[in-house]
């Protein structure tokens, strides 16, 4: 078997962290045995670093501040709306779109795991699965927003979503004055990941 | 259960640090990891709840002490040991040596992105009606299975109101246990800061679950 060991050598082991080392091993071990095909892998992978993105979300929050029936739809049942544009499936297959306005500011967690509308918003950053954001979004949400660099007026009422089934939360944030008659490209460059998750606001112009 | 993963109202854990141009991933065993782990679901035979309670069930400390794709891949190993597909001699080797396991539905290339489209969806038929409605002021139960739940700890005992009624969905601490889809009754019930936190809850903010019927009762 030493001709198939070769990819274990190829670096010098000092280099890969016992955890690398295990992932590999057990890659080569399940393709061996037919349980997985490295190109579905890859491809998995690609998907969620080239396609499956917070751009995705950003077109769906510009198309609703431009086209007033969109919005309307959207809000009252988002995963269709959402499905328009082509987005749709694994972690996004009942999505609830939630407008921030002048009086609520909504925010999303999940504070027991890692839920997040992948099909919008890609893959979560690691601050969105770790213990600091997953403790204080529901205890402290505006001590987290601080950490943001985010301060509301105190007569905004925020609106924490703890995302414990498989409903997904999309925030659509405030859309920024001096934008009247912008096309949705131009509005979707204002539309941050942050944004859409409620702890950070769109870009002014 | 109560694990290291219900996280909710813990302190102690510092400030939340955003990382500027943060890459999908931080390393290629990462991406490994998640796209082994996606790939291996169907072929391995479990479901979601399944896999939520193989990364809780371990240690608190532990759970806190890896990062998120460790949390994944010890899952992703405990999961497929306990079935069999897996052996620790083989992944000590790097090497199957075992005959493998008759496996159902290897994703293939060319299924990826139709799986990916499809998802898992949830909501399921039924000819019950729900409990409660908008409105209604309910007590999450106090309850504290040792296995998968998805009621946090920062709710139980606490009264809130029912603001809209989702649907019939599966029930995960029946799924996680092969114990049967059991669809139940889903609402999004909000809960007052000071209720949830007392005198050091933000009494201009609201914090709402995703809760099935058999954890409320009527308030």
């Amino acid at each position: 078997m030493s001709d198939h060991h070769d990819h274990h050598h190829d670096h010098d082991h000092s280099e890969l962290s016992e955890t690398q080392l295990r992932v590999r091993a057990l890659e080569t071990v399940l393709t061996e045995k037919g349980y997985v095909d490295p190109a579905a892998l890859d491809l998995l992978i690609e998907t969620y670093e080239t396609k499956v993105g917070p751009r995705n979300g950003a077109r769906v929050v510009a198309r609703a501040w431009a086209d007033a029936d969109y919005r309307a739809r959207l809000l009252k049942d988002a995963t269709p709306a959402i499905a328009e544009l082509g987005y749709a499936g694994r972690q996004g297959e009942h999505i609830v779109a939630l407008e921030n306005t002048a009086a609520q500011h909504n925010m999303v967690v999940c504070t027991l795991c890692s839920c997040y509308p992948w099909p919008v918003l890609g893959l979560p950053p690691v601050w969105y699965k770790s213990a600091p954001y997953r403790s204080r979004a529901v205890s402290d949400p505006r001590g987290v927003l601080k950490d943001f660099g985010v301060t509301l007026p105190n007569d905004t009422k925020i609106r924490v979503w703890d995302s414990t089934a498989e409903i997904r939360y999309l925030v659509i944030p405030m859309r920024p004055k001096g934008t009247e008659g912008w096309s949705e490209d131009k509005l979707a460059a204002l539309v941050t990941r942050d944004s859409m998750i409620g702890t950070g606001l769109a870009k002014q112009p | 259960m109560n694990g290291g993963q219900d996280l909710g109202g813990m302190h102690g854990f510092g400030p939340v640090e955003p990382e500027p141009n943060e890459p999908v991933f931080h390393a290629e065993w990462e991406k490994r990891a998640f796209a082994l782990t996606l790939a291996m679901a169907r072929p391995g035979g479990w479901n979601i709840d399944m896999g939520r309670f193989a990364r809780e069930n371990r240690p608190a400390g532990e759970y806190l002490a890896m990062s998120y794709y460790q949390v994944w891949f010890a899952a992703l190993e405990s999961m497929m040991k306990e079935r069999d597909l897996v052996a620790e001699d083989e992944i000590a080797a790097g090497h199957s040596l075992h005959t493998p396991k008759k496996v159902e539905r290897v994703l293939s290339p060319a299924d990826v992105l139709k799986v990916l489209h499809r998802g898992g969806p949830t909501e399921r038929e039924t000819n019950t009606k729900p409990a409660f409605k908008p409105g209604d002021r309910v007590r999450a139960k106090t309850i504290n299975p040792p296995t998968h739940t998805r009621l946090p700890r920062y709710v139980r005992g606490r009264i809130g109101e029912i603001e809209r009624v989702i649907g019939c969905h599966v029930f995960p601490d029946t799924n996680s246990l092969g114990a049967g889809e059991n669809p139940q009754w889903l609402y999004t019930v909000r809960f007052d800061g000071r209720e949830l936190w007392g005198p050091q809850g933000d009494p201009t903010a609201t914090v709402s679950v995703d809760a099935w019927e058999p954890y409320l009762v009527p308030a």
